[in-house]
């Protein structure tokens, strides 16, 4: 019976791992071969299929994203975790709130945005539908991560603070704020990864639109945007792959910068 | 009233408006989902929209039942958790208890980047690898149920080893230790006294399997097949509630479109559902 269990237990975890050796692997091998310096050309052509326009897009979809979704997201956590009385009727609603948004899938998201961006406020399919929407979608991981990581500030660096006269306000912004950094960074990275695999809130607000965006008002594709459209058109195997293998590695690394912050934290504490 | 104190005053209500914001989104989705959804589903006949068999949005006249889709979601979310809920707890007994190290950091980094590997991918990989693999083991065209299933059962397995085994690690070193005294195996002890402690955590893990699956989109759009049709067996292609959307979003008249928009309000109540039991089994394992 042990020696089952024991079996049993190392078999999954084997296989756990082997699967994601498989998928990694997967796409490395069907992709290098596809990797070409023309898929880096500046501009898009369906000659070339740069995926360029769709890196810059990506990367001015995130800051748009972030600079909507930080302030709330931060200023949240500090509400929830210095001003708010637990148990109260507000901040379990505002709980309630969080959690359910970071629950709703992605294509509800997509639906929202394209039902209230794009249609109600007339913005069409463009970046900044695109960027509102994807910001509702991180706001529940920047409030969770910025909670944990004021609560993670040592006590005794507040009460200090609080003792030498600083106020309230002032021992948030100039001692917990500093202190709790590295986790709030960790939680932005985390939702910088989420935005860059993220396809099915976006085909129905940023839309699939091949070309660099000049405006907030235009539309654009992410690179995981240019995955989906080339991976849906049967001549562009090749490409796609190549495409999912930069994709893959960009959010690997977005993955261990944010595993690294979260450990500095821990080690502060 | 000194300048400070206004000050501090004043962030105080900055910080709350902030904070206030997260509620006025989800309410203003709820507004649009179910603003549009309730009309539809008024008009078209309840009944007719949850259970109505057939789905043909473009032929004449337009019928809109989408029983087909709330089978095909259902279907492939119980597959995925019968394929990831085993493993997956397994796993995180070997991070929790086996694993050191090295090798530790390695498996959990592992199960980490998984997380984090874009559902669009998973679904590339999948069509490319799974999908022909499936071909030649059932026939067909190899997008089904079965594919589907296995893939979201990889899907979420991260999040089940990830909070299984954080949950197995909270449970105090002496319940272990005592059964070890009375002459339990190792195996015996974690799998009679520790997992049945971290059954509460080990369970919301599982349900955050569940509305991970159920909501998937991109995946499951590239296996699934996506037929409009109730499955005969596991081996028939199917369509879920999410993909219905992404599939004829782009085209959808007025009509069309507001029954899309429902589909995703019955989406969404399953969702609602679903956090519920979350909230219910966190909370009991607050109590207990």
């Amino acid at each position: 019976m042990s020696k089952v269990l024991r079996f049993l237990v190392k078999f999954a975890a084997i296989l756990t791992v082997a699967i994601f050796l498989i998928v990694v692997g997967y796409i490395a091998i069907r992709g290098i071969p596809g990797l070409s310096w023309k898929m880096f050309a500046w501009k898009y052509t369906s000659e070339n299929l740069s995926l360029m326009p769709a890196m810059i897009t990506t990367i001015m979809l995130i800051i748009l994203v972030l600079i909507i979704a930080i302030p709330f997201g931060v200023l949240t956590g500090i509400y929830l975790t210095e001003y708010a009385k637990q148990q109260s009727k507000v901040v379990i609603a505002i709980r309630l709130a969080t959690e359910t948004l970071a629950g709703i899938p992605s294509i509800v998201y997509g639906l929202f945005g394209m039902l209230f961006f794009v249609f109600r406020l007339q913005w069409s399919y463009s970046l900044i539908a695109g960027a509102f929407t994807a910001a509702i979608m991180v706001l529940p991981l920047i409030i969770r991560t910025t909670e944990e990581a004021l609560l993670a500030v040592d006590p005794l660096l507040k009460q200090a603070s609080l003792g030498l006269g600083a106020t309230k306000l002032q021992t948030i912004v100039r001692v917990c704020l500093p202190v709790a950094m590295p986790g709030i960074l960790a939680g932005v990275i985390l939702s910088i990864g989420r935005i860059v695999g993220e396809t099915a809130a976006f085909i129905f607000t940023l839309g699939t639109m091949a070309q660099l965006p000049t405006r907030l008002t235009e539309s654009g594709r992410t690179l995981a945007l240019h995955m989906y459209v080339l991976s849906s058109e049967a001549f562009h195997v090749r490409e796609a792959f190549a495409t999912a293998l930069v994709l893959l590695v960009i959010v690997l690394i977005i993955n261990r910068l944010s595993t690294r912050l979260s450990k500095l934290v821990n080690k502060t504490k | 009233m000194s300048r400070p104190e206004t000050r501090e005053k004043l962030m105080k209500v900055i910080f709350l408006l902030a904070a206030l914001s997260s509620i006025l989104a989800l309410f203003l989705i709820m507004y649009f989902i179910f603003g549009a959804g309730i009309p539809f589903v008024k008009e078209y006949g309840l009944k007719e929209f949850l259970f109505g068999q057939v789905w043909s949005p473009v032929n004449k006249p337009q019928q809109y039942g989408i029983w087909p889709m709330i089978v095909g979601s259902v279907i492939i979310t119980i597959g995925a958790a019968l394929v990831g809920t085993p493993i997956g707890i397994l796993c995180a007994v070997y991070l929790s208890f086996y694993a050191k190290g090295k090798l530790k950091y390695f498996f959990q980094s592992a199960v980490s980047l998984m997380a984090s590997v874009p559902s669009i991918i998973y679904g590339f990989f999948a069509l490319q690898l799974m999908v022909p693999i499936s071909r030649a083991l059932f026939g067909g065209t190899g997008m089904n149920i079965i594919t589907a299933s296995v893939l979201l059962g990889i899907m979420i397995l991260p999040t089940i080893v990830s909070i299984s085994e954080s949950s197995l690690n909270a449970v105090p070193n002496r319940y272990y230790q005592g059964s070890v005294a009375l002459g339990a195996t190792k195996e015996i002890s974690i799998f009679k006294t520790m997992i049945p402690a971290a059954k509460s955590g080990i369970l919301s893990s599982v349900i955050l399997g569940i509305g991970r699956a159920i909501g998937e989109t991109m995946a499951v759009y590239m296996v699934a097949g996506n037929q409009p049709r109730l499955p005969k067996s596991l081996t028939s292609g199917v369509r879920t509630l999410t993909t219905n959307i992404v599939l004829e979003m782009a085209y959808a008249g007025v009509e069309h479109r507001q029954a899309l928009i429902a589909t995703a309000m019955v989406l969404f109540i399953f969702i609602l559902v679903i956090n519920f039991l979350f909230f219910l089994v966190k909370r009991r394992d607050r109590h207990e």
